[in-house]
């Protein structure tokens, strides 16, 4: 488990943040630019020193103000991940990968050279030097890097978002190897939500310097929270689910009491599967639908309705009997269907609506 | 044609380089330490250490070597102490020659070294940290060779300037031929003599083909190091 309490106060600005979150695993701190999410990431490391609080993880204490507690940073084994890869430029590729792994304690290294090498495909950069690198093999290199310290946390301060978009592609499979392979808790930073679907296992949401939810996935993407920092035509419900049965493009995901089906080339019976369906493409039923070209009909009952002020429209939250789909639809539907909480609906989701949302979690 | 070298001319050269490298090896490691202190540390009374380390450049160099003849003489307070516990002499001596000329070249070298450590990258230190490396690591391993450029220009630029000093040198250490006796004073005893026309011309030649090599070679260095770093 790591725990944090913080508070900071610096130049107007106050950071007062709390987070649990179960390790190992991916925390995301996801928040607008400027909301504190890298000063979080500097107090849990140790380079910047809250004004109070107590930082721990599973058991170990790393800070603690009222004990006078404050394990220095080059003790803390916590490796930090840059946005800009901050690698030394006057050593090249292999000795910023032998830095921290010649510091790490003499105690039988957990992540092995070569491993981490071939994890992050980074053999035929060793000879050179940083300037050499396009941006997405420096950050691969700085993950290294990191790794090697044998950290017992690793944190990761937006580190892709220096990159363009077909960079950052380049780079996410190595993020989603690691979280995978290896059992080291990581904070993830970032202010993309389609990375933190693809990485999280749990989501810390920031504003304004605090903590405002925090939850898996599929709970933090029901929030008003959420929706406040993504905007409304970014709002829909992550599922995760096991894939039950593939067939041609079409995988059925096995989600509570019943199926989701998703349009989805190399899934494989069995492997986990992380959907988002956007409130947007759902439409509501109040009867079976017949003669209709969409995949999925979720039976469920309306678990609660939002009204979105200014656009005119309302959220409604289907439970699905172990899991929740939004629909966004207008007032004037509400008011034609009578939808109120407790009524059974039919969720209409298409399949390849789906399309784009769907990431492979972790592979049987 | 001015002539060919005489062995004291030569005698001259070799005592000016002697002066000057033993001048830079002493006080390259205090003037990193003053400018790392100067740059990073914060404390009450900065702004006078920064002014007593520039004070040589604005004192007239007779002055600097006056207070050192007070300081380090042999009856001195720290002279006196060098003499009784060390057996070391400064006053008039080569060494002494050397002290006056580091004293004199130390905030060149200082201003070189201080604006090298400002344009280091502390994101990068604080990357060294949280890879396990303490203060004095994290200075040898990450902070001195980046650095290392503005270090090496400074050093050689000091040199340089060392090779030349004059007034502080023959008021400490004072004119002896073979002792003190360095490339500028021969120049200046020359100078004094009615037949010394040939002999200065020979020796003020030398003294500008050692400042331009000194500095070339100061821009040179400057820029492999850089390229070292990949920052071209």
């Amino acid at each position: 488990m790591l725990k944090a309490t913080l508070l900071k106060r610096r130049d107007g600005f106050t950071l007062h943040a709390q987070l649990q979150a179960p390790t190992p695993g991916v925390v995301a701190l996801f928040g607008r630019s400027g909301c504190g999410k890298t000063t979080l990431v500097n107090l849990i490391s140790g380079l910047l020193e809250p004004d109070e609080g107590r930082v721990e993880l599973d058991g170990t204490v790393l800070t603690d103000t009222r004990a006078g507690i404050s394990v220095p940073v080059e003790k803390r084994r916590v490796g930090y991940v840059f946005q800009d890869a901050r690698l030394f430029p006057h050593l090249s590729v292999l000795a910023n990968l032998r830095y921290g792994q010649k510091r790490a304690a003499a105690a039988a290294p957990l992540i092995v050279f070569d491993e981490v090498i071939a994890l992050l495909g980074i053999q035929s950069l060793l000879e050179r030097r940083p300037h050499q690198l396009s941006g997405g093999e420096r950050q691969r290199v700085a993950l290294g890097r990191a790794l090697l310290s044998q950290p017992t946390l690793l944190l990761l301060d937006e580190p892709l978002a220096a990159l363009d978009a077909a960079r950052r592609e380049e780079v996410l499979p190595y993020l989603e190897a690691l979280r995978d392979r290896l059992s080291i808790p990581m904070v993830y930073v970032s202010h993309q939500f389609d990375e933190v679907l693809r990485l999280a296992t749990h989501v810390v949401l920031m504003e304004a310097g605090s903590v405002v939810a925090q939850g898996s996935p599929a709970e933090v993407s029901l929030l008003p929270q959420l929706r406040e920092i993504i905007g409304p035509e970014a709002v829909g419900a992550v599922l995760d689910g096991r894939v039950v049965k593939v067939d041609a493009t079409i995988a059925d995901l096995q989600l509570g009491h019943g199926a989701l089906r998703v349009s989805l080339r190399e899934a494989r019976v069995g492997s986990l599967l992380r959907v988002q369906v956007l409130a947007r493409d759902v439409i509501i039923a109040t009867e079976p639908p017949h003669g209709l070209s969409v995949r999925n009909a979720l039976e469920g009952t309306i678990s609660a309705l939002t009204l979105e002020q200014q656009e005119a429209a309302v959220l409604v939250t289907v439970d699905i009997g172990g899991a929740a789909i939004l629909s966004r639809v207008t007032t004037e539907a509400v008011e034609a269907l009578g939808l109120k909480p407790g009524l059974k609906v039919w969720a209409l989701v298409k399949a390849v609506s789906t399309r784009g949302h769907a990431f492979h979690l972790r592979t049987a | 044609m001015i002539g060919s070298i005489t062995p004291g001319e030569m005698e001259a050269l070799r005592l000016s380089l002697e002066v000057a490298s033993r001048s830079v090896l002493f006080s390259l490691p205090i003037a990193v330490l003053v400018a790392w202190v100067l740059t990073r540390a914060h404390f009450p009374g900065r702004t006078v250490l920064d002014a007593f380390v520039h004070l040589p450049l604005v004192l007239p160099p007779v002055a600097v070597g006056y207070v050192l003849l007070i300081l380090f003489g042999s009856h001195g307070p720290l002279g006196g102490w060098l003499k009784r516990h060390l057996g070391i002499e400064l006053a008039f001596t080569t060494a002494g020659a050397a002290l006056a000329t580091a004293v004199m070249t130390f905030p060149i070298m200082v201003r070189a070294i201080r604006i090298a450590l400002e344009t280091v990258d502390r994101g990068l230190e604080a990357a060294a940290r949280t890879l396990g490396a303490g203060p004095l690591d994290r200075f040898f391993t990450i902070t001195l060779p980046l650095m290392l450029p503005g270090v090496l220009a400074g050093a050689v630029t000091a040199f340089a300037a060392g090779l030349g000093e004059f007034g502080a040198v023959i008021t400490f250490a004072a004119n002896i031929p073979g002792v003190t006796r360095t490339l500028p004073l021969a120049l200046y005893t020359e100078m004094q003599s009615p037949s010394g026309d040939l002999p200065a011309a020979r020796l003020a030649t030398i003294s500008i083909v050692l400042g331009l090599f000194g500095l070339v070679l100061s821009e040179l260095l400057a820029r492999r190091v850089r390229r070292l770093l990949g920052r071209r």
